[in-house]
């Protein structure tokens, strides 16, 4: 090994303990655990068993809750695209000052506490909040019905948190995108939404897809708004994993949804990558 | 009538007057060159043909037809951007089908056209390619293609070549004169390379700080340049500022030209010449550097430094150092009376 090999590991070594740490280890114990076992009255017993997966994987009510976390997340990206990707398309065609106001404003979910954001939603949720009445009295509902403790609810409040990482996704990939290009449809006949829908949007296309990345992956881990929104009643893979960890304290069981969580979300992530790589690198440059 | 008429255009951004009092007539197939330095209102003008900028005043007709209420998408121009502007996420023909899809041409035309198209500007095999695997030189092309493709009234080139490298510029202005002459497509081009205007225009419109200084053949914007700034902007300049005698216009005492009144004379380097009779500026060479295809000189006068170019034709170019006596006709010279504004 000559020096500057020794120096590059020097360089390395705070980021590597760091990340040894601070997630590579928990991680590991994590994994260690899922595959003990346990009983109510030994709690946590040091033998290797492969029951905590099975008993995810065969009960339908583990099933369910893995079932509504993927729907959630999915409905939570769609939803943030159609909103994120124009959001993101009006914000470069603005003048500052309005444009350096309006990110601002974007990008404001994020400055909030996600304690004080998600009790927000909660008030506005609720059977005497905002949305409920406003439905009923614009004729929508016959009785003001509260989101509290349901799907819809929970996609909301997470959609307003995480729709400014769409947002940003897309603006980056816009900011790459030649402002002739518009210029050009134009000139050869095209309309204002000819020009979005076949100009603009296909270019925003990656951004769009890196976007739905961060965003599925944040809604599927997402803990403190299904926590206070969806509540106990309608439980996601992560407020499962905490139940099990500290009401029922099951550790073993806990930490074994929480790997199927995560195996769950990179398996999903990286086969998103790889189709985003295979179908964009021939037309973009990375 | 001209085709393409701009009246009394003027642009302003607040105070800042971008294009001002500007008139200019273009005929049907013409090719014709909008040239000034960055900042003088050239492609401000053309993006007022264009419709992506809105004059503050004056009007502008095409073919008879009032084009200021119509908006950019309906004026049938092509346009080849500087940047090419091509799109990314389609295939080369793809490209130059979309502004005949846009017209609802019919598939087989389109794709017969797109054909043609790619055929006139050498890229019949290259259909299928995405931009990014072409050359600029390419891409270039595929520009032009696209803006052809539509039959444009006009086609507007907004500095096509300044991305290209200077061998590839040149084989490309010969390959869009050729193919503006066989389409016969009226052309506005601007651009910043006063030798690239004069290799490609029927007419050069010199612009400098929104005003037009001069519209002519490139033969005569060259050789009579009507401004000082004209003549310095086109092609290099010698100045002599010259006195009346009674033998005619001195410079630094030495007869020159005939003449009565206070001049500049303006002078190009290749029209000077070094005699060994008769009257005429002395001076010394102080550098000379050889070009190519012509030598470069310096020569010190009494009236200040002057630049000669001589062909290397075979005949003996004097050396640093030695002292030579500079002459010139007096047709090649362009006078500007002193006290005159240039």
């Amino acid at each position: 090994m000559n020096a500057q090999e020794h120096q590059g590991w020097l360089l390395v070594a705070p980021a590597t303990l760091l990340f040894v740490g601070i997630v590579a280890t928990p991680l590991a114990m994590t994994l260690l655990l899922s595959f003990n076992g346990w009983s109510s009255t030994q709690g946590i017993v040091p033998t290797l068993t492969v029951q905590n997966y099975a008993e995810i994987l065969s009960d339908s009510f583990f099933a369910e809750i893995f079932l509504r976390t993927l729907r959630i997340a999915l409905w939570v990206t769609l939803i943030c695209v159609l909103i994120g990707a124009p959001e993101a398309y009006i914000l470069r065609r603005m003048r500052e000052p309005w444009r350096s106001s309006f990110i601002l404003v974007v990008i404001g979910p994020l400055l909030v506490s996600v304690v004080a954001r998600t009790l927000g939603w909660a008030l506005l949720l609720g059977g005497n909040g905002l949305i409920p009445l406003a439905l009923h009295r614009l004729g929508l509902t016959s009785s003001p019905v509260s989101l509290m403790f349901t799907e819809t609810g929970v996609v909301i409040a997470l959609v307003h948190v995480l729709v400014p990482f769409m947002v940003l996704s897309v603006w980056a990939s816009l900011a790459r995108m030649d402002p002739a290009t518009e210029r050009a449809a134009q000139s050869l006949g095209a309309s204002q939404i000819t020009i979005f829908l076949r100009i603009v949007l296909p270019q925003a296309m990656p951004g769009i897809l890196s976007g739905g990345i961060i965003v599925f992956s944040l809604a599927a881990s997402a803990f403190a708004t299904p926590a206070i929104i969806g509540g106990r009643r309608l439980k996601v893979a992560s407020t499962l994993a905490y139940d099990e960890f500290l009401n029922t304290l099951n550790w073993p069981l806990g930490a074994a949804i929480a790997v199927l969580l995560l195996v769950g979300i990179v398996a999903i992530v990286v086969g998103w990558n790889r189709f985003i790589e295979r179908r964009y690198s021939q037309v973009f440059a990375s | 009538m001209p085709y393409l008429a701009l009246e009394n255009i003027r642009k302003a951004y607040g105070p800042a007057v971008a294009v001002d009092r500007l008139d200019l007539g273009v005929e049907k197939g013409e090719f014709i060159s909008l040239l000034g330095p960055s900042g003088c209102g050239k492609t401000t003008t053309l993006q007022m043909i264009a419709g992506f900028v809105e004059p503050t005043q004056g009007a502008i007709a095409l073919d008879g037809i009032d084009l200021s209420r119509l908006a950019p998408e309906k004026r049938g121009l092509g346009i080849v951007f500087q940047s090419y502007a091509l799109f990314p996420h389609m295939t080369v023909a793809a490209n130059v089908a979309f502004g005949l899809e846009m017209r609802r041409v019919g598939k087989a035309e389109i794709r017969q056209r797109v054909e043609q198209a790619l055929a006139m500007v050498g890229l019949a095999d290259k259909g299928g390619r995405y931009p990014r695997q072409m050359s600029g030189g390419q891409q270039q092309r595929v520009a032009l293609a696209r803006a052809l493709v539509i039959r444009p009234a006009i086609l507007l080139l907004d500095e096509p070549l300044s991305n290209l490298d200077a061998k590839l510029r040149e084989e490309m202005q010969l390959e869009l004169r050729q193919i503006q002459r066989q389409s016969g497509t009226t052309t506005v081009l601007v651009t910043h390379d006063q030798q690239e205007a004069l290799a490609l225009s029927d007419r050069i419109v010199v612009m400098n700080q929104g005003r037009v200084e001069q519209i002519g053949s490139p033969f005569d914007v060259y050789e009579r340049p009507g401004s000082a700034f004209v003549a310095t902007f086109l092609g290099r300049t010698n100045t002599f500022s010259a006195e009346p005698t009674s033998r005619g216009l001195a410079v630094a005492g030495h007869v020159m030209m005939p003449g009565e009144r206070p001049a500049t004379i303006s002078i190009r380097p290749e029209k000077v010449d070094f005699t060994t009779d008769g009257d005429g500026l002395p001076g010394r060479v102080l550098t000379r550097v050889f070009q190519g295809n012509h030598w470069l000189l310096h020569v010190e006068t009494p009236d200040g430094l002057c630049l000669v170019i001589r062909p290397n034709d075979g005949r003996p170019v004097p050396g640093e150092g030695e002292t030579v006596v500079l002459a010139f006709r007096a047709r090649d010279a362009s006078l500007s009376l002193a006290g005159s504004t240039p």
